[in-house]
């Protein structure tokens, strides 16, 4: 847990020696709480504290990394059980497992099928993260379908195999990828725990209940592992919302390291309609990585969509370029509506305009991507601001006629509008939802 | 040493709501629909009592629906031309335990019925099928203020949840709701501030807290949904933690957002890589209602019966107690 000012104090030399920049040892203190300066400017301190400052410098949620290189998958570091207390800082890994029973072909068109699961979202890109490979029959099996996952996708890599022999071999050829591997048991420990140091692989540790898991991580620990990922195994959906409270909980609030790791969760359901609904569910309460067996696009996008939105920063809104956005077959004579460049204001007017089917122009003016009342009381919205993006977008060079709806909302700016540009002002809905209706009564 | 699992204590409670009065309460429905109770936040049994399960409102319109996608009205069929036939179609094919009327056809763009045939209209419904109901406004508040209090009257005992009260006009119907032993659904535009404010104006009028249900209006997935998820999960903190204004179970129109994403209209033809607009549009609004289930949801409106049929099953599994 983090210590506060006084807290760290008490472990200084309390010699007020200056030699760490500040004039008091209390002001370091206080610095070193805010955790902006180093403790190792400190020339006398003592063993002890400094195991005690270190300890408590680490985050609660243990970063780990899967993979390599730009496509690596990295969870924890999570510092809130709520949204509005701060963010999710990082964005749970989406996968998928694949059964090395299937024949080479199906697992080569079903990695290919996977690897196509990327799409385009608010500007973004969002892609799924992880490829399980599960192991039934025997270790050349498995060695095979690992070679193959090796040499047709780049997505980050889970081992599950069957046993520590086909493990090592699995190993042998995909180290280099820092797979996951699952997983460290109460019967297994020891063992597996010396292969992931050999290999330097994050491992994943599994046990039915917060006791098992605990103890098992405090002796993986112990053997130098602390790249860990827990997981309680196969439960009723309440349990499992339970557990994955308990862990973000206990680690956050009651500081316990032992289970201060990401935490894994496989869905259940075979119904490829519940798979989703339940990954849905462990996506927003608190998982580290969602796996799943269906891959198909729809299942894919929406999980995808929503890990967007419930990562998306409270504080720091989703925006989109400002520019003129022209919808459908646009004339010269088609209507020009003005919004600001916050993502869903955007997004939620160009649904409506779409849903109009009438061709119309969309200016995004740019408000730092707040929504159109918010920009307003803020002055990022104003008829100057407004002005000045239909010169920057050369409005008047897209359309012969000079009428401009504005926001239902902002009608109060309609005749100073009209004196800054010099266009007719047309107060539209206030609500999105009237832009159909509003824009076929214009017609 | 053991793990001690971490229990959150809280004071507060959300009210419990009853929706449609049996004949033993003075009205004619085969059942209540109670909602709301929670002691605990979403699903997390062991800290307190989940006395109720969210429920799923199907949602029909008093005329044939304007702007539902093909896939959307193909669930249907031909029902949606019979509002009668489509809430028999509703309760009997679908199982549905509480149906969802929007009266759209009182609109002045849509057909302009006037306030006594929307009345009778209800009555009809409500001699046709015997769930509780759920009546919503077309969105015109002046016809809205005329419309929905003849409802109210033509339903009256029959104890149905009518919609919706706004900071800007609530006290026409909730005189209304009150009058005639309804509840009523108190709405805020994703603002916890508005949604206290007007919970306080319309308990000011006599109707008590524990006759609202509180529509904290909802972004789809991917259209804002995480904004009402944090504004309900704030709420339910704060009603957990005893402010009883915001301790109103939460009503979200599900449907209506979800079938207007693109995401889950749009053709395949138009968007290869989204892959069949079938599963789409149906997990599209599943996914939306399993997010704000989880952020303490308790009626979830929704429209297309294969979407609310997987809710449901998520719901019965949900339910399933935890140690």
């Amino acid at each position: 847990m983090a210590l506060s000012g006084l807290d760290i104090y008490k472990l200084l030399p309390k010699t007020n020696c200056r030699e760490c920049g500040f004039v008091t040892c209390l002001a370091f203190a206080m610095q070193l709480a805010k955790k902006a300066v180093s403790i190792d400017k400190c020339p006398s301190l003592s063993a002890e504290a400094k195991r005690i400052l270190e300890a408590s410098s680490q985050p609660p949620i243990k970063l780990v990394i899967i993979g390599e290189a730009d496509k690596r998958l990295e969870i924890g570091n999570e510092t809130v059980l709520f949204r509005h207390e701060e963010k999710f800082h990082r964005p749970c890994g989406i996968g998928f497992i694949i059964d090395d029973n299937l024949t080479d072909e199906e697992i080569k068109k079903k990695i290919n099928k996977i690897n196509q699961l990327e799409f385009e979202r608010v500007g973004q890109s969002l892609s799924v993260n992880l490829l399980a490979i599960k192991q039934s029959g025997g270790k050349e099996k498995f060695v095979k379908a690992v070679e193959l996952i090796l040499n047709n996708t780049k997505l980050n890599i889970i081992l599950m195999p069957a046993d520590l022999d086909s493990l090592k071999a699995a190993l042998e050829i995909s180290r280099l990828r820092r797979p996951l591997v699952c997983y460290a048991n109460a019967v297994n420990a020891a063992e597996i725990a010396k292969i992931a140091k050999e290999f330097n692989v994050p491992l994943a540790v599994t046990a039915a209940d917060l006791d098992g898991l605990s103890s098992l991580t405090k002796e993986l620990n112990n053997q130098g592992i602390s790249e860990l990922v827990l997981h309680t195994g196969t439960k009723p959906i309440a349990e499992k919302i339970w557990d994955l409270t308990q862990i973000r909980r206990l680690a956050l609030k009651k500081s316990n390291r032992s289970l201060g790791y990401p935490a894994m969760v496989i869905t259940g359901s075979s119904d490829p309609y519940q798979e989703v609904i339940e990954a849905a569910t462990y996506i927003v309460k608190y998982a580290g990585i969602v796996l799943l067996k269906g891959s198909e696009p729809w299942q894919a996008l929406s999980l995808l969509t929503l890990r967007q939105n419930i990562y998306t920063d409270p504080q720091k809104p989703l925006q989109i370029e400002p520019k003129l956005y022209p919808i459908g077959n646009v004339t010269d004579k088609s209507p020009v509506l003005v919004t600001t460049n916050f993502s869903l204001s955007y997004f939620t007017v160009l649904g409506e305009v779409e849903a109009s089917k009438i061709p119309a122009y969309i200016i995004s003016v740019d408000t730092e991507g707040m929504s159109v009342l918010t920009a307003w009381a803020a002055e990022k919205f104003t008829p100057e601001k407004i002005a000045d993006s239909m010169n920057k977008f050369a409005v008047e060079k897209a359309v012969s006629h000079k009428r401009l709806i504005i926001p239902g909302y902002v009608a109060m700016m309609s005749g100073e509008m009209e004196d800054k540009t010099g266009w007719e002002i047309i107060v539209g809905p206030k609500e999105a939802a009237g832009i159909p209706s509003f824009l076929k009564g214009l017609a | 040493m053991a793990t001690e699992v971490m229990l959150e204590k809280y004071s507060g409670e959300v009210f419990t709501v009853s929706i449609g009065a049996t004949k033993q309460e003075g009205g004619s429905r085969s059942h209540t629909i109670k909602i709301g109770g929670q002691k605990a936040l979403p699903y997390l049994f062991p800290e307190g009592a989940i006395p109720n399960k969210p429920v799923i409102a199907y949602e029909i319109w008093d005329i044939p629906p304007v702007d539902w996608s093909a896939e959307l009205s193909s669930a249907y069929g031909a029902a949606l031309k019979d509002p009668f036939t489509w809430a028999e179609k509703c309760v009997r094919d679908f199982k549905a335990e509480i149906l969802c009327v929007r009266l759209q056809g009182a609109h002045p763009e849509f057909g302009n019925r006037s306030a006594a045939e929307e009345a009778n209209f209800i009555k009809a419904l409500l001699k046709k099928i015997d769930v509780p109901l759920i009546i919503t406004e077309s969105g015109d508040d002046t016809k809205d203020n005329q419309v929905l209090p003849a409802c109210c009257e033509a339903a009256k005992g029959e104890r149905l949840l009518v919609g919706s009260a706004a900071q800007d006009n609530y006290k026409t119907l909730a005189a209304a709701v009150l009058a005639d032993g309804h509840n009523i659904i108190a709405e805020s535009p994703i603002d916890i501030n508005i949604a206290k404010q007007l919970n306080i104006l319309i308990s000011d009028m006599s109707l008590p807290l524990e006759r609202i249900v509180i529509n904290p209006t909802i972004g789809a997935l991917g259209y804002g949904l995480e904004y009402a998820y944090t504004i309900m999960e704030r709420s339910r903190l704060a009603a957990l933690a005893g402010d009883k204004t915001v301790s109103s179970p939460f009503i979200c129109f599900v449907g209506q957002e979800s079938w207007r994403a693109k995401e889950a209209k749009l053709a395949v033809s138009e968007m290869p890589a989204w892959g069949p607009e079938v599963e789409r549009g149906v997990i599209w609004e599943a996914v939306t209602a399993t997010a704000l289930i989880q952020a303490g949801a308790d009626i979830l409106v929704m429209r297309h019966p294969k979407a609310a049929a997987q809710v449901g099953k998520y719901i019965d599994n949900l339910m399933v107690r935890g140690k």
